[in-house]
């Protein structure tokens, strides 16, 4: 394993120790608890938290800020953060309007935010209200599995969420608008390789030279199908093809998010976006908004992810809002 | 819970390799932070075994993170809170046990058959219960029954937690939680042994 670390059971707060150092003017950093905050708190509005486990970076911490996160809580790599971290954060940005948490449908990050949330409507003054995300078509909709997963759709919702709470709407409407949006996403991915979790020294799976992974998560673990490599434009049909069958994306207009996983260079995922941007128009698809590049990843797997929210002018409107992060930052 | 620690760190490397399988490879880790977690709480102002329990699973669920945290530490947290005063016995483990048993099923929202660490507890628990001999015959039984369970989530398809993403390809290995699962019911078994 060739990695830029030092020890591997450290990586969490090595590196957390270079975003305070990287970004002094936008985030404060708490190196014991590993959380990220937005350096100037707006007062009296709404707050947002999100956070899981490191290793998709930008999400979450590259998304605290103005317009966006007030604070992202971090665990362990590809482990749910713990509850006590959780409180801590959403004592320190209650403002008095409310927190909102935002989670990513995994059994742990799900027990972890709901235990959090006992302890708050138990323990403090503060009110908590959540967000499942479950945006991944891969996992069919069923009884049983764990659910769908939370994976590029994440990054819309936080957005989307963010821009109202930064208008001062209330609690009730910040969570509908998270609502509505994290409804109307639906995503799907495909890997080249795996990933290689650092305390684990290998990576997760292992692919032939000519195999691909579909329908894969975010934690380096294998999708639902191997096949073999195809060129790009039949494998944006993978993309597209589960997502459009899935949720009726006619009609309204679409943001979209071509996602990289982490090792895959941009100029291969601008080509697939325009591979699938060829299908969606062909299948009558106004996409209005694009995003290309790394934003939920998966450590440094190869691969990419399309995720498309069906949105209205309200919610293009609050995707154009001013946002100052350090993963997405435009208008301000 | 000492003898526990130390099959966890005896075994880390394969949970891990269990998890890289049908998982994220992090529960070898997770555990090995759990553990040592566990290892930490203050002994000196703990008068009962119960109140350790809690203090335990509060440990496990402050640090161990995932999944494995939070139903850990309810398990062991229900069944401290459930443990009553005085004298170990056969029947007093067991009625704390079931607590813990239940407040995992209920953390979890497992049902046996789902390939989760439940495939041992259930299957283990009631062996115990069903024993007539003494606390350390009825810990031997349910560590065997703990075995068969985790070897009989081997062929099952995943339908909680990370393993079910895979479905079918969730089959053939056995569920870490089980494997970890099983090393505390051993621990437990020689601890309270003849």
């Amino acid at each position: 394993m060739k990695k830029l670390i030092n020890n591997p059971n450290d990586v969490v707060t090595d590196s957390l120790k270079g975003v305070a150092l990287g970004h002094p003017d936008l985030l404060e950093v708490d190196l014991e608890n590993h959380i990220v905050y937005r350096k100037q708190p707006k007062d009296g509005k709404v707050a947002i938290i999100s956070g899981g486990g490191a290793g998709h970076e930008p999400l979450h911490s590259g998304f605290v800020g103005t317009g966006m996160l007030d604070a992202a809580v971090c665990g362990e790599v590809f482990t749910s953060p713990v509850p006590d971290q959780i409180m801590e954060a959403t004592n320190k940005v209650d403002s008095g309007k409310g927190v909102l948490h935002i989670v990513k449908n995994y059994t742990g990050d799900v027990m972890n935010f709901e235990m959090a949330a006992e302890m708050a409507a138990d323990m403090e003054d503060t009110t908590v209200a959540s967000v499942i995300v479950e945006d991944d078509v891969a996992v069919q909709d069923s009884l049983y599995t764990a659910g769908r997963r939370g994976v590029g759709g994440t990054l819309f919702v936080e957005k989307i969420a963010g821009a109202l709470a930064e208008e001062g709407a209330d609690l009730e409407a910040v969570t509908n608008v998270a609502q509505k949006v994290a409804d109307n996403t639906r995503s799907f991915g495909l890997a080249l390789t795996s990933c290689t979790v650092p305390a684990a020294g290998k990576p997760t799976f292992e692919l032939a030279e000519d195999e691909i992974e579909l329908g894969i998560g975010i934690h380096g673990e294998p999708g639902r199908e191997r096949r073999k490599l195809q060129e790009a434009h039949e494998l944006a049909a993978e993309l597209v093809e589960p997502i459009i069958e899935d949720y009726d994306f006619t009609g309204a207009p679409i943001i979209a998010l071509l996602g990289g996983m982490g090792a895959t260079p941009l100029s291969e995922l601008y080509l697939m976006w325009g591979e699938c941007a060829v299908l969606l128009e062909e299948a009558g698809i106004k996409v209005e908004r694009v995003l290309v590049g790394d934003y939920v990843t998966s450590l440094e797997m190869a691969g990419c992810a399309l995720s498309l929210l069906k949105a209205d002018d309200e919610l293009l409107r609050l995707w154009d809002a001013p946002v100052v992060t350090t993963g997405l930052r435009w208008g301000a | 819970m000492a003898a526990f620690k130390e099959k966890i760190d005896a075994n880390s490397a394969e949970l891990t390799d269990l998890d890289r399988q049908i998982g994220d490879a992090d529960h070898g880790s997770n555990m090995v932070r759990g553990v040592a977690a566990v290892a930490d709480v203050d002994l000196g102002s703990i008068a009962d075994p119960g109140t350790y329990l809690k203090k335990a699973g509060m440990a496990m669920v402050s640090k161990v993170g995932g999944a494995s945290g939070p139903l850990y530490g309810t398990l062991l947290m229900k069944m401290g809170g459930a443990l009553a005063e005085g004298e170990l016995t056969k029947d007093s483990f067991f009625v704390a046990l079931r607590a813990g048993v239940e407040g995992l099923q209920a953390r979890g929202k497992a049902e046996v058959g789902d390939k989760t660490m439940l495939d041992v507890w259930f299957p283990a628990l009631e062996a115990g219960e069903a024993s007539e001999g003494s606390l350390s015959e009825a810990l031997a039984v349910a560590l065997e029954a703990a075995n068969q369970g985790a070897e009989d989530t081997i062929p099952m398809i995943a339908r909680k937690g990370r393993a079910s993403y895979l479905g079918e390809r969730s089959r053939g290995v056995k569920d870490p939680g089980s494997a970890s699962s099983v090393l505390l019911i051993e621990a437990a078994s020689e601890a309270f042994g003849d």
